[in-house]
């Protein structure tokens, strides 16, 4: 009966989605995100107004802002991959993993005598190449669905971690290398500039070629995809591989940063952060349209509200709880349907104010 | 006596008339087939009887009391049974498990495993199916599995038992096994409503035939007086005129060389050997029921499925594709049949949808500007009449003749050398089917080669400078272009 469905379409009721689709497409879609980002900027403008406050030191800024951008970078590393990933209708539970993976393999290079920052990027970046293979093959060549394949990974790859480390914590001292963690660039912590390079350079990969729009009509619709000529498994492959690499790099800024490789807690549960950044973004997990600004935009609000709830002076135990709170109501404002709920509730009020009061 | 009937169902979907007052009467101890093309209503007239879905009129009479069915487990509960394509038991568990699943019998409040096995024994004995009931049920042939899912069905006390599709995926003698086990049950009185495409099945097992056509009964006829084509005739909507030639309505147009050739082409488990022709420059019609093989001739073409044995040329060189875009690589485009799943990629923009064939085959390295896509956009939508305010817009907003549109013009970006339609004027509304049709003929005129697949014979005879008939899965017939009449193709596709 599919043909008469599909037939019906020209007098299907608009859904509010439709309603959305219909206006402009990028005012609709950024809207809730930095609205939900500028509520909690104004509620640190009234509580505690010197989070705004930013000086100039030694050739840096210095000040909440930056702080939260710079304690962000390691998310945002993982969000822009999420991204991509979620985009194709997967997930990728491994990247905590994989951050470990990478800083372990840079520690002991460093450990073990290697002195060259390039041959410790490389070997990184490497090592986060074949998770992100691994991973990519196991979803598009074996066809196993993305959050077990990936799930593996996230399991076996702390282990791999550990064995690298032989099961201590390594620590290591290479200025060169702590540049990655702790340097500044241009006035701003290095972490955070290289979150922009790698930012635009994914950014140009995907909106000056073909290979955005690919990813999002893979993720929109895999089987039509096929049919039309596009290559559904390598658009695959390509976007966890793109995945594994952002996840090393933002596992060797955590090395970098304290200048040392914990293979049971680097990265820890980062992967969740990263996944919830991109849905706080308004991507969907079914995949589909995409948009790294936004996923950024989530990263953020994750961030600065970890910040706020420090800063305001509530006791650190209310944090995980108010956290979910503000996510909840995040997601709620995008939800469409709960969008039409409180659009047919306002209407009512306005209707019957006897009964509303 | 009347089992179950039904009169005057109606139910409409936003803008369609899936059911428009059909009525249906199933008798004790028969085998009822139900028939009808794609869009005919089967399946919605099967959900109202099973209580899958609620008519939006009519009424239904059981055991001669009227009957409301609330849900599919309350038609389970007083007797109606339906058993599906896909086999809707858990492979995983065993074949008794299956069997009993839900209502286990119990001994001081723990599943009875030793009466359970000895009476899945005994229920599969009454199919003649002698199989180990403990292993999972994953491990017997697809066969085995749609008669345990009856066997469950009927052991349920069912007086009614809806089978819809059961054979899509059986072999000849499985088929036949099936049919043994059909015969049984009929001479219990139990009544057994039959959905297929397959005619010869129609009339190897059926008492009576009911046929649909767009959403409205055709009539109920016993199988023993329905000569084949008036069946086929019913079905498509078109009478029989016995003699009534309408030969020589139109030249065959000078054929080029041969551009594509498929020599014995078959396709594991959906296509038979199959031999077929296209010349540059000539529109190929394929004719066939539902379920001949039609579709099956296009993705393998194509390089949807995999060709399993045979030769495919195009172009006067030996191809095998692997995925479509091999086969786009090499100037061929396809429309597929099932518009929602194989064609739209629904939330992009209709300049997205457009864009996306040419630029996979351009590759990801040389993207089109978005200037560059408005333009190609701009030129189809005007070319093609397309109704939209803008490019913009999301292709699933729009209507199904207007998504066709999008999707033929897609293809037409690529410039193919040869056009393969699926099916082009499926469920589109009647405006659109028309404009379809012209661009069909259009495309003919200025030296397009096609190959065109429909279930409606005035389109074919309209276009075709040559007909081929599919049935069963393989050619059967090749209709050249003086002959072709709407009443030749009938006669080809009905043919024993």
């Amino acid at each position: 009966m599919s043909n008469l469905q599909s037939a019906a379409l020209p007098e299907q009721p608009v859904s509010p989605a439709g309603l959305r689709g219909k206006l402009p497409s990028l005012s609709g879609r950024y809207l809730w995100p930095l609205l939900g980002l500028f509520c909690l900027l104004a509620i640190n403008l009234v509580l505690t107004p010197e989070f705004f406050h930013i000086e100039f030191n030694d050739g840096r800024f210095y000040g909440s802002l930056i702080d939260v951008l710079n304690r962000s970078a390691p998310v945002a590393l993982l969000a822009i991959g999420m991204t991509l990933v979620i985009a194709t209708g997967g997930i990728d539970l491994s990247v905590g993993a994989t951050m470990a993976i990478a800083g372990a393999v840079c520690a002991n290079l460093v450990v073990s005598g290697v002195d060259s920052v390039f041959v410790l990027l490389v070997a990184g970046l490497v090592a986060g190449l074949v998770a992100g293979a691994v991973n990519g093959g196991l979803v598009s060549i074996l066809g196993i669905q993305p959050i077990v394949a990936t799930l593996i990974l996230m399991v076996a790859g702390r282990g791999i971690a550990q064995l690298i480390n032989a099961g201590q914590i390594v620590t290591f001292q290479h200025a060169g290398f702590a540049f990655l963690g702790t340097g500044d660039f241009l006035g701003l912590p290095f972490p955070v500039v290289l979150v922009l390079i790698v930012f635009a350079a994914v950014q140009l990969l995907m909106r000056k070629t073909a290979l955005g729009l690919f990813v999002e009509s893979v993720g929109c619709n895999a089987g039509a995809s096929h049919y039309l000529g596009i290559n559904a498994r390598a658009v695959k492959m390509l976007v966890y591989c793109i995945a594994g690499l952002c996840a090393a790099l933002a596992g060797m800024i955590s090395a970098a940063d304290i200048q040392g490789s914990d293979a049971n807690n680097a990265g820890l549960w980062l992967e969740l952060d990263a996944i919830l950044a991109v849905v706080i973004g308004g991507a969907s997990l079914m995949g589909g349209r995409f948009s790294l600004v936004l996923s950024l935009v989530g990263v953020l609000v994750i961030q600065c509200l970890s910040t706020t709830i420090i800063m305001s002076g509530l006791p650190p135990k209310f944090n995980l709880l108010i956290k979910a709170l503000v996510v909840i109501f995040v997601l709620l404002l995008q939800s469409p349907r709960f969008q039409a709920q409180m659009a047919a509730l306002f209407k009512r009020v306005k209707k019957q104010p006897g009964r509303a009061a | 006596m009347t089992l179950l009937s039904l009169s005057k169902v109606e139910k409409r979907y936003p803008g369609v008339k899936a059911l428009d007052g059909v009525d249906f009467h199933l008798r004790e101890g028969e085998v009822h087939a139900l028939l009808g093309e794609n869009g005919a209503g089967k399946s919605t007239l099967v959900k109202v009887m099973t209580g899958a879905l609620d008519g939006d009129a009519g009424t239904m009479t059981y055991l001669g009391k009227p009957l409301k069915l609330k849900s599919t487990a309350h038609a389970q509960s007083v007797g109606i049974s339906t058993v599906y394509q896909e086999v809707n038991l858990l492979s995983n568990l065993s074949v008794a498990q299956n069997l009993y699943l839900g209502r286990e019998p119990k001994k001081f409040g723990l599943i009875d495993w030793k009466r359970i096995h000895r009476q899945s024994r005994a229920v599969l004995e009454r199919f003649a199916l002698d199989i180990d009931v403990t292993q999972p049920l994953s491990n017997y042939s697809v066969a085995v599995q749609q008669l345990v899912a009856i066997a469950r069905g009927v052991d349920m006390s069912a007086k009614v038992l809806v089978l819809d599709e059961p054979t899509a995926s059986l072999d000849a003698g499985e088929v036949e096994q099936l049919f043994g086990v059909l015969r049984e049950l009929k001479s219990k009185g139990i009544g057994i409503v039959f959905i297929t495409h397959f005619l010869d099945q129609v009339y190897s097992v059926s008492d009576r035939i009911t046929v649909l056509r767009n959403g409205t009964l055709v009539g109920e006829f016993e199988t023993a007086q329905l000569p084949r084509k008036a069946l086929v005739g019913h079905m498509l909507g078109k009478e029989l005129q016995e003699a009534a030639h309408r030969s020589g309505t139109r030249e065959a147009r000078a054929a080029g060389e041969a551009l594509l050739e498929a020599a014995d082409v078959s396709v594991q488990g959906s296509l038979q050997p199959t031999s077929l022709t296209v010349n540059r420059g000539e529109a190929v019609g394929l004719a066939g029921l539902l379920g001949s093989g039609r579709t099956e001739v296009c993705k393998a073409v194509f390089g949807v499925d995999k060709v399993s044995s045979g030769k495919l040329t195009f172009k006067g060189s030996e191809r095998r594709f692997r995925q479509p875009a091999d086969a786009i690589a090499a100037g061929l485009a396809l429309c597929p049949e099932d518009r929602k799943t194989s064609g739209i990629v629904g939330p992009l923009s209709i300049r997205e949808n457009i864009a996306l064939a040419l630029q996979a085959r351009r590759g990801w390295w040389h993207p089109m500007s978005r200037a560059e896509q408005q333009r190609l956009a701009e030129r189809f939508i005007e070319e093609l009449q397309i109704a939209t305010p803008d490019a913009d817009k999301p292709i699933e907003q729009l209507s199904g003749g207007n998504q066709q549109k999008v999707i033929l013009a897609r293809w037409l970006a690529t410039e193919p050398e040869l056009l393969v339609l699926d099916e082009p004027t499926r469920g589109v509304d009647i405006g659109a089917h028309a404009e379809i049709l012209k661009l069909i003929k259009k495309l003919c005129s200025q030296g397009m080669s096609l190959l065109v697949t429909s279930s409606e014979l005035e389109e074919l005879v309209a276009f075709s400078d040559r007909v081929a008939v599919m049935r069963d899965r393989r050619k059967v017939a090749e209709i050249e272009a003086g002959d072709i009449s709407e009443d030749t193709i009938m006669r080809a596709i009905a043919e024993a």
